[in-house]
């Protein structure tokens, strides 16, 4: 399997017991806390605008889950790390969070389709929001093992990439819905182009196939 | 805080106020921190006594005016007004005040004078989200003369009955409720009359989006979002938003004041 890499570097009983680790918990963990706020918000819970709170924290943990995913070849290439086997879950998680970030923008903030699809076209915030997601759908289609067959393992990575622009874009739309330059937000850009960055670092071995 | 005792008032409308926690909890007020629950965390901080006004520039008396001497003569009014804020939701806050144009006639209007400049509190040592700049402390804002005497605008003092909460701009602080909240500035320290328009902070910082004028109008869309409708603060999760009335409902009192302007260019 061509998108598995074997680390190299870290201690042989951690990279062992990460290895006997599976990956497929990391769905239901992820899905609770969806649920956890959802209900906190129908149940007035979660502060004293809920919508506002649900789709913000929503839209933050997707952001974290994005950046999660990309810091997984540094940590393997920089830390001797290898978290390799738990990407394909992270990044999933990560669509599955913008999927109830955007229903909850659409449906309990804008109330509508067509409200929703006129700020979509009219609002830049949003259509950088939404191309970002967009950019990221491929990516969710061809994430089965059938499609990494069929496509090849050079065209899937070279798709994959698409990643990279993808949490620009969500970064940058984070940074433009808020009012002045707020330091949070900038601080999630940087760490995105930090990330980013450092897959093109040399790392003194052979140069790595695999970004 | 102290009990205020106040008079009723023609201006108040009928709509349910909002909870004491949910205008206390859920605003800006930037001075402490950018979420809308910072104030209610950091405002505590805040020296709100002694205080003192400088009023200046061209009134026939100015000087700085201790809090009480601001008082002095004005009587309290309870108003309930509709608060709709720029980023599109909404609340009804009970405020207690007395009309800015009360004080404005004591200190003496010069007849060169065409607006108000008002300034905010800036004291970084009790205030951490002056600390970073988000926006350019002090915070200023200003209106035009004419809508600074009009018998709406009022000078807040209280809130529910009782002095004014510091995450709403203790102890004194301005409330125009034809025009999107930025424009009451709160916790405010100085007052200046002036004959050209004075700057306004959130017009300083971004002018296409937010203008001098800045009143609510459901017609002038801000460019990051619509301007027709307002969530209600405190509906819960499903409730539908509401539709945002052309200078928050009162045209009535103050549409006069722009007879002749094009208000989606002077927004």
């Amino acid at each position: 399997m061509a998108w598995t890499f074997p680390g190299s570097s870290e201690p042989p009983r951690l990279r062992q017991r990460l290895s006997r680790l599976p990956a497929w918990p990391v769905y239901p963990l992820a899905v609770l806390p969806v649920i956890w706020l959802f209900w906190q918000g129908a149940t007035g819970r979660i502060g004293i605008e809920p919508v506002e709170a649900v789709e913000h924290r929503l839209g933050l943990w997707a952001l974290w889950a994005l950046l999660a995913g990309l810091a997984v070849t540094p940590l393997r290439r920089l830390a001797g790390l290898n978290l390799m086997r738990f990407r394909r879950a992270i990044g999933l998680v990560a669509f599955f969070y913008l999927c109830c970030h955007l229903l909850t923008w659409a449906v309990l903030d804008v109330q509508g389709l067509a409200a929703a699809w006129a700020d979509i076209v009219r609002r830049p915030y949003v259509t950088v929001g939404m191309a970002g997601l967009l950019l990221l759908l491929p990516l969710a289609a061809t994430s089965w093992n059938g499609a990494i067959r069929r496509m090849g393992g050079r065209a899937w990575r070279r798709l994959h990439r698409l990643v990279y622009p993808a949490v620009l874009l969500g970064a940058v739309h984070f940074v433009m819905l808020r009012k002045g330059w707020q330091l949070e937000p900038l601080l999630y850009l940087g760490l995105a182009i930090v990330l980013i960055a450092a897959r093109f670092l040399p790392t003194g071995k052979r140069s790595s196939p695999n970004r | 805080a102290a009990a205020l005792d106040a008079v009723e008032s023609k201006y108040s409308t009928n709509a349910e106020p909002n909870t004491l926690e949910e205008i206390t909890g859920y605003c800006n007020f930037y001075e402490f921190g950018t979420d809308k629950g910072d104030p209610a965390r950091h405002a505590g901080q805040m020296t709100t006594d002694p205080w003192s006004v400088e009023i200046g520039g061209l009134v026939e008396k100015p000087g700085r005016y201790d809090l009480a001497d601001v008082l002095k003569g004005q009587s309290l009014e309870e108003r309930i007004y509709r608060l709709r804020c720029v980023e599109a939701w909404s609340m009804v806050v009970p405020w207690i005040g007395f009309q800015l144009s009360g004080l404005l006639e004591r200190v003496g209007v010069q007849p060169s004078a065409k607006y108000v400049a008002f300034e905010t509190l800036y004291r970084p040592e009790e205030m951490p989200g002056t600390r970073r700049p988000v926006i350019p402390w002090p915070y200023v804002e200003g209106l035009r003369l004419d809508e600074a005497m009009n018998p709406l605008t009022i000078l807040a003092t209280g809130l529910y009955g009782e002095e004014l909460p510091a995450p709403n701009g203790a102890p004194i602080r301005l409330v125009v409720p034809w025009k999107y909240g930025f424009k009451s500035i709160k916790s405010v320290v100085k007052i200046t009359l002036t004959e050209d328009q004075p700057p306004a902070t959130w017009n300083m910082v971004n002018p296409r989006e937010y203008g001098f004028y800045s009143n609510v109008n459901p017609e002038v869309d801000h460019p990051r979002w619509s301007q027709a409708e307002e969530r209600r603060v405190g509906g819960g999760f499903f409730a539908a938003k509401i539709p945002t009335q052309k200078f928050n409902g009162y045209g009535q009192y103050v549409a006069s004041l722009y007879d002749g302007m094009d208000l989606s260019r002077q927004f």
